[in-house]
């Protein structure tokens, strides 16, 4: 055999080695039995248990229940508001991304911490802004009365309040994306003849795009997922301005368990294909990265 | 193109990067801007390709003013430290990215690239992406896509900076092969005097954002205007004497002082060739013991010590070394052959125009 020859000494060390961590072992052991079991007991039960109940009363009552006319008013009424809220919030994501990363400008620092914000807010006054802001008795209120617009308790109020909670999303994936790669590429784009537009186009989005995809799909899922901020402005009215979780959420206090358990089992579907895209785009994120990494180390040995 | 700097200066907020700038470059030369990193070369080469503005002061071509034309009007090429390839795109569409921003028809974009491919030894590679090269390979096309659109003048920040050595020795033969088949006008910035002087036809050099002098590579080391160029350019030994009985004196060693008052200081430069050693030791005026023997081929760099422990550094031939069987620890004679004037006390901080004395001019001071 080929290693037959130093296989004396890597016995040895092997068998020090694992005498070295013999002790962690059962530590080892204890723990990962503590993480799975936490996952196991927390997270993939319930999600299990959504899909038992949902098909508790079979396959014909769970399509049933989710053609009852107020459910698939919600269904439509998240997709629209996803179908608003994620191209919006994706150039408003490119945007920010690109002013942060290739210019210096006073209030860089500010402008990066309020595209946060909506991470260290709580949903509920996210929505309670637009509330004060729009609402009848709100600052905006009497004007928008008079005009015979109406933001909350309708649909644009549920716009809003998404928009604002998905608001860093793309942003978020893209700053320190377009930070590490500089603006050198984009710049010999320039020196090349290109417009900006045509740099952007053919230069900056193709380097970016499984980030942005990262992004948009995680935006994706908080914006039809979104409880809080949309409980607060929608009004919860069925058929009209209820969204699918607020829809779920209703079902269940009307005790209408298999209704609101196959309602349920579609943000659970939307939640594993989230999962599913996100990990296969960290994968090609990390392999292009790594590519990237050999690129700068290899440029610099020859 | 001619290209014409006038009284450039360039301030990023409180901090001036250029001042005072004037330069002339010709249609066809191969120019180096050469000096320490910081020296302000770089922010020059950015404001001719029109990446950065001059804060004052007109940049011409051929006569015009261009100071408001937008990068993508200049008709440069422009070559990056990192070569700045784009990524995500083959050789093939790097090297075609100019023509086909300015519409080329695809047929006449095919035989340029294909034609710059092979000019620049990547035939075969064009289907590759830009991780799957060589660093030789990735500079190669990046200068490729610089000229593909045919620019009128073609700028490199420190091409071969990211190379290692003997890459980076080929890469200038190359650069300069390049250039002579080519001829089209080349500026390029650079921190390695040899690759300066190597390289280009003409040296500017830069010190903290101010152009210390123009010359060709032989102008610049045999006749540097100061004291940093001549530092800059080659080793050079400096000397601080003072002025004692009509003679410039340091330790053992006295030089003529030329109408520098008693008592001022005076400083003199000289390069290692311009001492001369011998094994007789009746031969030249001076003797020191050789300290230390740095082998760098044909020519060996020796350290010399005089009795006085004044260290000075001289080349000498491999083979005359060898011939005369000379060594680590060895006694001999030297003389300096000739030297110059670095500044006299008054201005020793602004260093005058330094002035070539000859060995016997040395000698008479003796």
């Amino acid at each position: 055999m080929a290693h037959g020859i130093p296989k004396g000494p890597q016995v040895a060390m092997n068998s020090k080695s694992r005498r070295g961590i013999e002790e962690p072992e059962f530590i080892r052991k204890v723990l990962i039995g503590i993480a799975v079991g936490f996952v196991g007991v927390f997270l993939l039960l319930p999600l299990a248990n959504v899909f038992a109940q949902a098909f508790a009363k079979g396959w014909s009552a769970y399509i049933q229940s989710l053609q009852q006319p107020d459910t698939r008013s919600a269904v439509l009424l998240t997709l629209l508001v996803s179908a608003i809220c994620v191209p919006l919030n994706l150039v408003f994501g490119v945007i920010a991304a690109w002013a942060v990363a290739k210019f210096q400008f006073r209030g860089k620092a500010l402008l990066i911490t309020l595209i946060d914000l909506p991470f260290s807010v709580s949903p509920v006054v996210s929505g309670l802004i637009y509330v004060v802001m729009f609402g009848a008795q709100g600052y905006l209120g009497p004007w928008l009365d008079s005009k015979d617009i109406q933001i909350i308790f309708a649909v644009p109020g549920i716009v809003l309040a998404t928009l604002f909670v998905t608001f860093p999303f793309v942003a978020r994936e893209l700053i320190p994306l377009m930070e590490a790669q500089g603006s050198d590429a984009e710049q010999a784009a320039l020196t090349l003849g290109a417009t900006g537009w045509q740099t952007f186009r053919h230069v900056t989005l193709p380097s970016v795009k499984w980030g942005l995809l990262y992004g948009v799909i995680l935006c994706n899922a908080r914006a039809m997922g979104e409880f809080g901020a949309v409980s607060v402005v929608s009004g919860h009215i069925s058929g009209v301005t209820e969204t699918l979780p607020l829809r779920i959420e209703k079902l269940h206090q009307e005790y209408q368990s298999v209704g609101a358990f196959s309602a349920a089992s579609l943000l659970a579907i939307l939640a594993l294909i989230t999962l599913g895209l996100k990990t296969w785009l960290e994968r090609r994120q990390a392999a292009e990265q790594a590519l990237g990494q050999s690129d700068s180390l290899s440029s610099h040995e020859h | 193109m001619s290209i014409e700097l006038r009284h450039v200066s360039k301030r990023f907020g409180s901090v001036s990067a250029v001042e005072d700038v004037s330069l002339t470059v010709a249609d066809g030369e191969l120019v180096a801007l050469l000096g320490p990193s910081g020296g302000g070369k770089t922010t020059v080469l950015r404001m001719i390709a029109g990446l950065e503005v001059p804060t004052s002061g007109d940049l011409l071509v051929r006569g015009e003013r261009v100071n408001d034309v937008p990068v993508q009007k200049r008709n440069i090429g422009f070559v990056f430290q990192s070569y700045a390839l784009f990524k995500t795109m083959s050789v093939f569409d790097n090297v075609a990215f100019g023509l086909k921003i300015r519409n080329t028809p695809p047929a006449e974009m095919q035989a340029r690239v294909d034609e710059l491919l092979k000019l620049f030894g990547l035939d075969g590679l064009g289907r590759r992406l830009p991780h799957q090269l060589s660093g030789g390979q990735r500079q190669r096309v990046a200068i490729a896509r610089a000229l593909a659109p045919r620019p009128s003048v073609l700028l490199l920040d420190e091409p071969f900076g990211a190379v290692d050595a003997k890459i980076r020795q080929e890469l200038r033969e190359w650069l300069v092969r390049l250039h002579r088949e080519l001829h089209v006008t080349t500026i390029f910035v650079t921190h390695d005097q040899e690759e300066a002087m190597e390289v280009s036809n003409r040296i500017v050099i830069f010190s903290r954002g101010r152009l210390e002098q123009i010359g060709s590579p032989r102008d610049v080391y045999e006749e540097p205007k100061n004291e940093f160029v001549a530092r800059f350019i080659g080793v050079l030994n400096v000397l601080e004497l003072t002025v004692q009985n009509g003679a410039a004196r340091l330790n053992e060693l006295s030089f003529p002082a030329h109408g520098v008052a008693e008592g001022e200081t005076l400083r003199i430069g000289f390069r290692p060739y311009a001492v001369q050693i011998s094994r007789n030791l009746q031969e030249y005026p001076h003797s020191a013991v050789i300290r230390h023997v740095y082998f760098l081929g044909v020519q060996l760099r020796l350290e010399l010590e005089t009795p006085s422990g004044l260290i000075l550094r001289t080349r000498i031939v491999k083979d005359d070394f060898l011939r005369q069987g000379l060594e680590q620890g060895s006694s001999v004679s030297f003389q300096i052959r000739e030297y110059r004037v670095l500044s006299t006390g008054a201005n020793s901080l602004s260093p005058e125009v330094a002035t070539v004395h000859s060995a016997a001019n040395f000698a008479e001071g003796i």
